[in-house]
């Protein structure tokens, strides 16, 4: 018997298979696109032998989370980024910022356990959907945003926090002759700010920081960051798979 | 009325009072009996059932209005103001239609200058609240309550004795009590009912006319529920949340539907809709019963007040009574009063009591179920 943590994100969909002794079978991630049930199709046509979903536990979480019928249980995302942050990182008390696609949380864990939690409200100012629709403006595919940030000039601020008035300050910024490295920096240092008026709400901001979500993997915001919130933010490249990690967890802890 | 249904077809006939209520409104006028409409439960109901007249809140809970009432009004207001002026303004309510009086009063900046507007379109009565709670505030309220009085007597025409007032109050505690009684039965763990049912019965009752008959009827439907428990009826072990901040209604009781559909239990509202509106009574026991009327209410720990240490004193003494496992803050969107005042009860709740807490910002649309019900379930998964 195999344990399925599947977390279908506004953006992407996290696939993550593990044996009863929790250790990683497979994991994979895919564009959720228009639909968390067409989502669910791919992930199914992906999944290997490891995964016969005649066999196996399910727990799944996200925005889409109800849409996976054969789930088991369904588990908000905070839940699982907490039990996804202890797989990854171990017991010890931190927080975890996590970049989703349409949510940015904050979130105090312990032992895998929520001890408080923050969310962005309706706006999508700092969550990944901001710069999504800010990199599509330059032209550049998302990742590319990291990079270009790094070699920036100048620290350019953006000083909408609204994304459609965000991207039409772009707009006039790029219309002035604004280097993309400088408007690249502007945006990922908007989204720093916006996640650092988040995170100083927690009781305890006084903690080891890590970082799970699409943006873990752009090394240049981690440092900038960093520098905004005062900690060092660190992550590990499965953090992108946190919340699945921690549902395919919690699969295992109720149904092993 | 005798209880011959099932306890939940009861609660359900009490979600309808609203709108049963609408016709009776209209018998009354015809007898001849005024009616007077509130908007808060600062507003002192003995002193117009005293006056013979029939008190119902006006308070409205949809966005069916908010479109007419941000021409006047505007767009980032607490969606109670907007909606309570704009049915109103469009003549949608017809507790409003029927009103002979409404008073207003000075709780929040929002409603007091709302009251301003919304007197263009029928008399408001406006009384004069004091944000403190002090001796000198008690005189001061005490002296709004003599005034109010005599507006009705010249509105109606008619002299209010005392012991008119007296007999108000004597069946208004009773009243109070039997409500308090009832939600009493959420100290029960696992709860008798659920906590949505007890809403029903609370917000129900608030579109009854006949006080007497309502508190008999509560009185009989508490004896009823501690009897069924006791037969082994309850809805099973669950996660304990009270609620505080705003006032709940209609479009807002979809956060009470997001805490029960996500395994949890409400056993007490820290608001409007049960302890601010119910929990105290008013001394009989007095020579002064102006001073008395005015007392109960302006001990309302309402975030008006400044401080406000009723708030956290009741709200910590619920927690242990019910025996909560969380309490769930929900401010309706512009409230600054409770959206400030969240710092101190996130810190009391936490700190002291030890417990979790969340607060939802929400309004009267329903585009964010979505992402309340993230929360909540997160924060039930929590306990």
């Amino acid at each position: 018997m195999n344990y399925l943590g599947i977390d279908i994100g506004s953006t992407c969909a996290k696939t993550v298979v593990m044996d009863s002794d929790k250790h990683i079978l497979e994991y994979f991630f895919l564009p959720t696109g228009w639909s968390s049930f067409d989502a669910l199709d791919r992930i199914k046509g992906q999944l290997s032998e490891s995964a016969d979903l005649d066999n196996v536990f399910c727990v799944s979480t996200g925005y889409g989370r109800e849409a996976v019928s054969f789930a088991n249980k369904t588990i908000t995302e905070i839940t699982c980024h907490a039990k996804g942050a202890q797989y990854l990182f171990g017991d010890t008390p931190m927080n975890v910022i996590d970049i989703g696609g349409q949510d940015t949380k904050v979130i105090s864990v312990s032992k895998g356990r929520v001890e408080e939690f923050f969310m962005n409200d309706k706006c999508s100012a700092g969550t990944g959907k901001f710069v999504e629709v800010m990199a599509n403006r330059l032209g550049v595919p998302t990742n590319d945003l990291n990079r270009l940030a790094e070699n920036h000039t100048e620290d350019l601020k953006i000083s909408s926090m609204c994304t459609v008035f965000a991207e039409s300050e772009i707009i006039s910024l790029a219309g002035k002759g604004e280097s993309r490295e400088n408007i690249a920096y502007g945006i990922l240092d908007s989204v720093a700010n916006k996640v650092r008026t988040l995170y100083s709400r927690l009781s305890d901001d006084d903690r080891p920081v890590y970082l799970t979500g699409g943006l873990c993997e752009a090394d240049y915001f981690l440092k900038l960051l960093s520098d905004i919130i005062g900690h060092e933010v660190k992550t590990l490249p499965l953090a992108r798979y946190a919340g699945a990690l921690g549902a395919a967890v919690l699969s295992v802890e109720k149904f092993g | 009325m005798r209880l011959i249904d099932e306890l939940p077809e009861v609660f359900e006939s009490f979600a309808e009072q609203r709108k049963k209520s609408f016709i009776k409104v209209k018998e009354l006028k015809e007898q001849g009996i005024p009616i007077v409409g509130s908007y808060c439960t600062y507003f002192p109901k003995e002193l117009a059932m005293a006056a013979g007249a029939a008190p119902v809140s006006l308070c409205s809970t949809s966005d069916e209005t908010i479109v007419d009432a941000e021409k006047d009004l505007p767009k980032n207001l607490c969606p109670l103001i907007k909606s309570s002026y704009g049915f109103a303004k469009t003549d949608k309510c017809p507790f409003f239609y029927f009103s002979d009086v409404i008073v207003g009063e000075t709780t929040c900046d929002g409603k007091k200058k709302m009251y301003e507007i919304m007197n263009e379109l029928k008399e408001v009565f406006l009384l004069r609240l004091p944000h403190k709670q002090d001796e000198a505030a008690v005189r001061e309220y005490r002296n709004e309550m003599v005034r109010f009085k005599e507006y009705l007597e010249n509105k109606f025409e008619r002299t209010i004795s005392e012991d008119d007032i007296r007999a108000a109050v004597h069946l208004n505690n009773r009243t109070n009590r039997a409500m308090k009684d009832l939600y009493g039965v959420m100290r029960h763990d696992p709860c008798p009912i659920t906590g949505y049912e007890l809403f029903k019965v609370l917000y129900g009752s608030t579109f009854r006319f006949d006080r007497l008959e309502l508190t008999e009827e509560i009185e009989e439907m508490t004896a009823r529920i501690e009897k069924e428990y006791e037969e082994g009826k309850n809805i099973g072990k669950r996660p304990r949340i009270i609620i505080t901040g705003c006032p709940i209604g209609g479009a807002t009781e979809k956060v009470i539907r997001a805490v029960e559909e996500n395994g949890g239990v409400i056993v007490g509202y820290e608001n409007c809709n049960g302890e601010k509106a119910v929990g105290l009574e008013v001394s009989e026991d007095t020579d002064d019963i102006y001073e008395a009327v005015a007392r109960r209410y302006l001990n309302i720990g309402c975030s008006v007040m400044s401080p406000n240490p009723n708030r956290f004193k009741v709200l910590g003494e619920m927690i242990d009574e019910f025996h909560a496992d969380g309490v769930l803050e929900m401010d309706l969107q512009a409230c600054l009063t409770y959206d400030v005042e969240s710092r101190n009860i996130r810190k009391f709740v936490t700190e002291e009591k030890n417990i979790p807490y969340l607060k939802v910002e929400t309004d009267y649309s329903q585009s964010d179920v979505g992402q309340l019900n993230t929360r909540i379930a997160a924060f039930i998964e929590m306990m």
